[in-house]
């Protein structure tokens, strides 16, 4: 940033009216900006979500639309499997694992069979049903609607041989580290889910 | 209920849990003008804090009261702002 503050012109010389004029309306304009920046009291959040099994899904979604709600900025930046919650056809065949999940209630040795994790899915389903909480899809989209910027990894979607045309119209794609990078540094909460 | 202020909108979303009572709470101020008030249906327990909590966390609305009338939580909220 620029500190310096000339009092007179380039060659020693008392500056004109007009110059000193112009340098104060320059001044005035950069203490406005800062104040701007100061005084804009706007949380801003992000989140990682890389995850992409039905019961992780949630989480960053409720946060990022409950915040919006708040006014928040949100930015998700979804990587690896978390690409999967802003893949239209995948978002909505989410599978929990009934393997190695402890709060699964069957053993080690059941969950492994064919078709479990289609079995608890489907139970953890009609559970959100009957509670009358959302699904995802509804919240991929009121999260949009609220102007959450879900954001796709670039190099995972490449890594993962998906297309741009894939997603959910509205999320953002082209995107990297450092641009998460970017907002997490401006952020007042970050989260990696 | 109140008879201290008007109701101008009711919005009623019984049946739906977090974060649904907040987010549509946020959606139908949004559509009132300052100084009109929305009456909120629930049947979500954790509404009373929810909407507590995003009430005095956000700008331009102040919740008026809350009320728990059998199994139904009613909010009060007004735009300010």
């Amino acid at each position: 940033m620029s500190t310096d503050t000339p009092s007179a012109g380039a060659d020693g010389e008392p500056m004109s009216e007009d110059a000193l004029q112009e340098r104060i309306e320059e001044l005035e304009e950069k203490v406005a900006s800062l104040e701007t920046e100061v005084g804009d009291d706007q949380k801003k959040m992000t989140i990682v979500a890389t995850q992409g099994t039905f019961d992780m899904a949630y989480p960053p979604l409720i946060l990022a639309s409950t915040a919006a709600a708040f006014g928040w900025d949100v930015v998700v930046f979804h990587t690896f499997w978390g690409l999967d919650i802003l893949h239209e056809e995948k978002s909505s065949d989410l599978k929990l694992s009934a393997v190695g999940n402890p709060n699964m209630p069957m053993p080690n040795a059941l969950a492994a069979l064919p078709g479990m994790d289609r079995m608890a899915t489907r139970m953890m389903e009609n559970k959100i049903d009957e509670n009358g909480t959302a699904t995802i899809e509804e919240l991929i989209e009121l999260s949009l609607d609220q102007g959450v910027d879900l954001q796709a990894c670039q190099m995972t979607i490449e890594l993962m041989e998906y297309d741009e045309d894939d997603f959910y119209d509205g999320v953002t794609t082209g995107v990297g580290a450092a641009t998460a990078l970017q907002h997490m540094a401006e952020s007042d909460i970050q989260l990696l889910v | 209920m109140s008879d201290e202020f008007d109701i101008t909108e009711t919005l009623d979303v019984k049946g739906a849990s977090c974060p649904m009572p907040v987010v549509k709470t946020k959606s139908a101020i949004d559509d009132l003008a300052e100084g009109e008030v929305l009456e909120v249906l629930a049947t979500d327990s954790g509404s009373m804090s929810d909407l507590d909590g995003w009430a005095t966390g956000t700008d331009g609305v102040e919740l008026l009261e809350q009320v728990e009338d059998g199994d139904i939580y009613k909010h009060y909220v007004q735009k300010t702002a």
